[in-house]
C-alpha cells in the first residue's frame, strides 16, 4: 500500500536524521539542558508528520466559520473585517479618559476599553475612606451617571462599541451605559460591547471581589437574562484567562481554568431557565497573548475547538453561533520590564502577533511604561502602531490561521487540548469550579506555577532580556502622572450631584433594589432606573453588602 | 544557649488592588529561607495592617502595592506604627512604583523599595540583613 510505503519511507529518512543530528550534537551539544516553553511544556527539536497521524483534519481542525472551528470563527477572518483595535484606557476623571479615547479613535482605534479605577472596581464612591490615595490612579473613577455621560461626551454609542472591565458592579455599569446611550438618542437594541462580569476568575485570580460566590454569580445570571432580552449585541459576560495568566498560571492552566469558569457560567444560566441557544452566543472570551509565540497560538486555537466541543456535546447546543468562541486578547503585562522600557515595544510586537496568527476578535497592546504607571498618550499611540503595522504592513492578515498545518503547531495545539481537558475533568470531579474555587485548587495551582516560574528566571534557567542577562542601565523615561486637582473636582461633582438629585427618588429606588435582591427578581430593570436618578455606585453596592454579605480574600501562598 | 526565635516577616496589600502574585512570591520565598511569615491577605487599611502587626509581634512588614496608590497608604501606615510606638518594626515595600516616587517614601522610614524585576534571593538577602529578631 502508498501510505505504508510513505510511512517506511518517511521513518527511514527520519532515523538517518537522527542519526546525523546525534553525531553533530556529539560535536556541538544543545545550548540548553532542557528546552521548554515559557509554561514549561517540554519541546522537541523536530515535528514531522508523524505527530499529525491521530488528528483527522476534517474533524479537529476543518474550516474557518465552521465546527470546531481550530482555524477561525469567521468564513473570511481578517480578508473581510481586521481585527478591532481596542486599547484598555483609564486614568484620573472622566475628562482625562474622555480625551484618551477621541484621540485614539483620531489615531486609527476601532473599539473602546474602559479600565476603571480601584474604588469603581471594587464597588466604593470616590468620597468613601476605602478611596483614600486611589482616586483616578489605576483607571478612570466613575461615582454616577453624570461621570459616565462625561466619559462618552462626544462619542456616538451607535457607532462604537465599548469594553468595559469590570466585575463586582458590572450591571451598575452597563445600566449607566444604557442610560447615557439613551440620552444620546440610541436604544439598548442598537448598543454593542462587552462587560467583563467574570467573577468566578476573580475569587481565583484578579482579586477584585465584593459579594461571596453565589450571590456574585446570580448578579451574573440577571445581566445575562436581560441582555438576552433587552440588549440583543451586548456580550454579556467576557470569561477571561487574562488575569489567571498574568498572576502566574501556566498556558495550559489559564486555557482549561477559563473553561471551566464558562461552563460553570453555562450551567448557571440553563438552570436560571433560559434556553442555551439564546444566550450563549453572546458568551465571548478574553486571552492573554504571553511572550512563548507557538505557545500562544497552540492555546488560541485548542480553546476554539475545546469551546465548540464542549457547546454541543456537553450542553446539547444547536445554534452554530453557539458554538463559536470569540475572544479579546490582551498582550501580557506580566512579560514586560522595568529595565531598558523600550524593549517593552518588542516584547509586545511579537505577542501582538501571536495573537493575530490565533485569530483574535480583538486586541490590546500594552504600552512600553506600564511597569511604572498609566501609560502617556505617546505610549499608547505606539502601542496602537504596533497593531497598525501588523495589520498594513507585515502581510500576516492575508491569508486564515497561516500556521494550520505546521507539524509543531498542530501537535502542540493537540497537546493544550488533552492536558487542558485533564484539569477540566479534575474540576468536574470536585463538582465545577464553585466547588474546586472553595477548595482553593485553581488558586494553589496558579500560585505554585508562579513561584516556580520566578525560581527559574532567579537562577537563569530563564533569560529576561535586561533583568538577568544582558544588564544595562537605563535613563528614566517620562511617566504619566495624575494631577491632584483631578481628585478634588472629583470630589466636588460628587457632591454636587448629590445635593441636587432627588434624594427621596434615589431611596426609594435604593430599597427597591434592596426588595428585588431580597425576593430574587432579575435586579437589572431596578438598577436603570436607580442610576437615572443618579444613585451612586457605592449606594447601590452598600445595599448589596447588607444583604449579600462580603467575601474577603482566605489569602492562600 | 537560648534559641533565638524565628524572625517573623508581616507580608501585607494595603489598598484596594488584588495584584497578589508578587506579595505571595516574596511570602513564600521568605518562609523557603526560614522566616516565620504572616500573609495579610488583600484589600488591608493601614490601621488593620498595623493592628495586625502589633497583635502578632512581627519585627518586618513588607508592603505591596500596584495601583498607584502607595503615595498616601505607605506613609499612612508609617505615620500610624508611630503612633503606636512601633516605629521599631523594619518596614519595607515593592510594586508597581515609579523611581522618583521611592525618595519620599523612604524619608518616612520605610527601609528599601524593590521594583519589578527583583529577585526573591536579592529581596531575602535584604530581609536577612536588615530585620532582626527584636527581642
Amino acid at each position: 500500500m502508498t501510505e505504508d510505503r510513505e510511512l517506511n519511507r518517511l521513518r527511514e529518512m527520519m532515523s538517518k536524521w537522527m542519526e546525523a543530528r546525534s553525531k553533530a550534537l556529539s560535536q556541538n551539544p544543545e545550548r540548553l539542558p532542557r528546552f521548554t516553553t515559557v509554561s514549561g511544556l517540554e519541546v522537541r527539536d523536530l515535528y514531522t508528520p508523524e505527530d499529525l497521524r491521530d488528528i483527522d483534519y476534517t474533524r479537529e481542525i476543518g474550516f474557518p466559520g465552521f465546527y470546531p472551528f481550530t482555524r477561525g470563527v469567521q468564513y473570511s477572518m481578517y480578508r473581510g473585517r481586521l481585527w478591532t483595535m481596542r486599547m484598555f484606557s483609564g486614568l484620573g476623571g472622566p475628562e482625562e479618559t474622555n480625551r484618551r479615547f477621541h484621540h485614539l479613535l483620531e489615531q486609527g482605534e476601532t473599539g473602546l476599553s474602559v479600565a476603571f479605577h480601584y474604588p469603581t472596581l471594587m464597588g466604593y464612591d470616590s468620597d468613601s475612606p476605602q478611596a483614600r490615595g486611589e482616586v483616578g490612579k489605576c483607571g478612570v473613577a466613575i461615582d454616577t451617571l453624570k461621570d459616565m455621560e462625561i466619559l462618552f461626551d462626544g462619542i456616538p454609542l451607535d457607532r462604537v462599541t465599548t469594553s468595559m472591565t469590570i466585575n463586582p458592579p458590572a450591571s451598575i455599569l452597563l445600566a449607566m451605559y444604557i442610560v447615557v446611550a439613551e440620552k444620546q438618542g440610541v436604544s439598548r437594541k442598537e448598543i454593542g460591547g462587552t462587560i467583563q462580569n467574570d467573577m468566578l476568575k476573580e475569587f481565583i485570580a484578579q482579586k477584585t471581589f465584593m459579594l461571596p460566590p453565589e450571590p456574585s454569580l446570580r448578579l451574573i445570571i440577571d445581566t445575562v437574562e436581560f441582555c438576552t432580552k433587552e440588549v440583543p449585541r451586548w456580550n454579556t459576560i467576557s470569561i477571561s484567562g487574562y488575569h489567571i495568566r498574568e498572576a502566574g498560571a501556566t498556558a495550559v492552566q489559564e486555557l482549561a481554568f477559563t473553561l471551566a469558569d464558562g461552563i460553570a457560567y453555562v450551567e448557571a444560566a440553563i438552570q436560571r431557565g433560559l434556553d442555551v441557544d439564546a444566550f450563549a452566543p453572546r458568551l465571548s472570551f478574553f486571552f492573554d497573548s504571553h511572550i512563548d509565540f507557538f505557545e500562544e497560538i497552540a492555546k488560541f486555537r485548542a480553546a476554539r475547538r475545546m469551546w465548540a466541543k464542549i457547546m454541543r456535546e456537553r450542553f446539547g447546543a444547536k445554534n452554530p453561533r453557539s458554538w463559536m468562541l470569540r475572544f479579546h486578547t490582551q498582550t501580557a503585562g506580566c512579560s514586560l520590564t522595568a529595565q531598558q522600557p523600550f524593549n517593552n515595544v518588542v516584547r509586545t510586537a511579537y505577542e501582538a502577533l501571536a495573537a493575530v496568527l490565533g485569530g483574535t476578535q480583538s486586541l490590546h497592546t500594552n504600552s512600553l511604561d506600564e511597569t511604572y504607571a498609566i501609560p502617556t498618550e505617546e505610549a499608547a499611540t505606539i502601542a496602537l502602531r504596533t497593531q497598525q503595522i501588523l495589520a498594513d504592513e507585515t502581510g500576516v492578515a492575508n491569508t486564515i490561521d497561516p500556521l494550520a498545518g505546521s507539524y509543531f503547531v498542530e501537535a502542540l495545539t493537540l497537546r493544550m487540548e488533552e492536558e487542558a481537558w485533564e484539569y477540566i475533568r479534575k474540576i468536574d470531579e470536585m463538582g465545577g469550579m464553585l466547588k474546586a474555587i472553595d477548595r482553593g485548587f485553581p488558586q494553589a495551582e496558579i500560585a505554585e506555577a508562579a513561584y516556580r516560574f520566578q525560581r527559574e528566571i532567579d537562577s537563569g534557567e530563564r533569560t529576561i532580556v535586561g533583568v538577568n542577562k544582558y544588564v544595562t542601565d537605563h535613563p528614566p523615561i517620562t511617566i504619566w502622572k495624575m494631577d491632584p486637582q483631578i481628585e478634588r473636582r472629583q470630589l466636588e461633582r460628587l457632591a454636587e450631584v448629590k445635593r441636587t438629585r432627588d434624594n427621596e427618588k434615589v431611596k426609594e429606588h435604593l430599597h427597591r433594589i434592596r426588595e428585588a435582591s431580597l425576593d430574587g427578581q432579575n435586579l437589572m430593570p431596578f438598577i436603570i432606573d436607580a442610576v437615572r436618578a443618579y444613585a451612586t455606585i457605592q449606594e447601590i453596592c452598600d445595599v448589596w453588602r447588607e444583604v449579600f454579605g462580603r467575601y474577603s480574600d482566605p489569602g492562600y501562598f | 544557649m537560648v534559641q533565638e526565635r524565628k524572625v517573623r516577616i508581616l507580608i501585607a496589600k494595603p489598598g484596594l488592588d488584588g495584584h497578589d502574585r508578587g506579595a505571595k512570591v516574596i511570602a513564600r520565598g521568605l518562609r523557603d529561607a526560614g522566616f516565620e511569615v504572616i500573609y495579610t491577605g488583600l484589600h488591608q487599611t493601614p490601621e488593620q495592617i498595623v493592628s495586625t502587626a502589633i497583635q502578632e509581634d512581627v519585627d518586618g512588614i513588607g508592603l505591596s502595592i500596584l495601583s498607584g496608590a502607595h503615595d498616601y497608604l505607605f506613609p499612612r501606615v508609617m505615620e500610624l506604627l508611630k503612633e503606636k510606638g512601633a516605629e521599631d518594626i523594619v518596614v519595607f515595600g515593592g510594586g508597581i512604583i515609579p523611581e522618583e516616587d521611592i525618595p519620599a517614601l523612604l524619608q518616612t522610614g520605610i527601609k528599601a523599595i524593590f521594583t519589578p524585576g527583583t529577585s526573591i534571593e536579592e529581596a531575602v538577602k535584604w530581609v536577612r540583613e536588615n530585620v532582626k529578631a527584636r527581642r
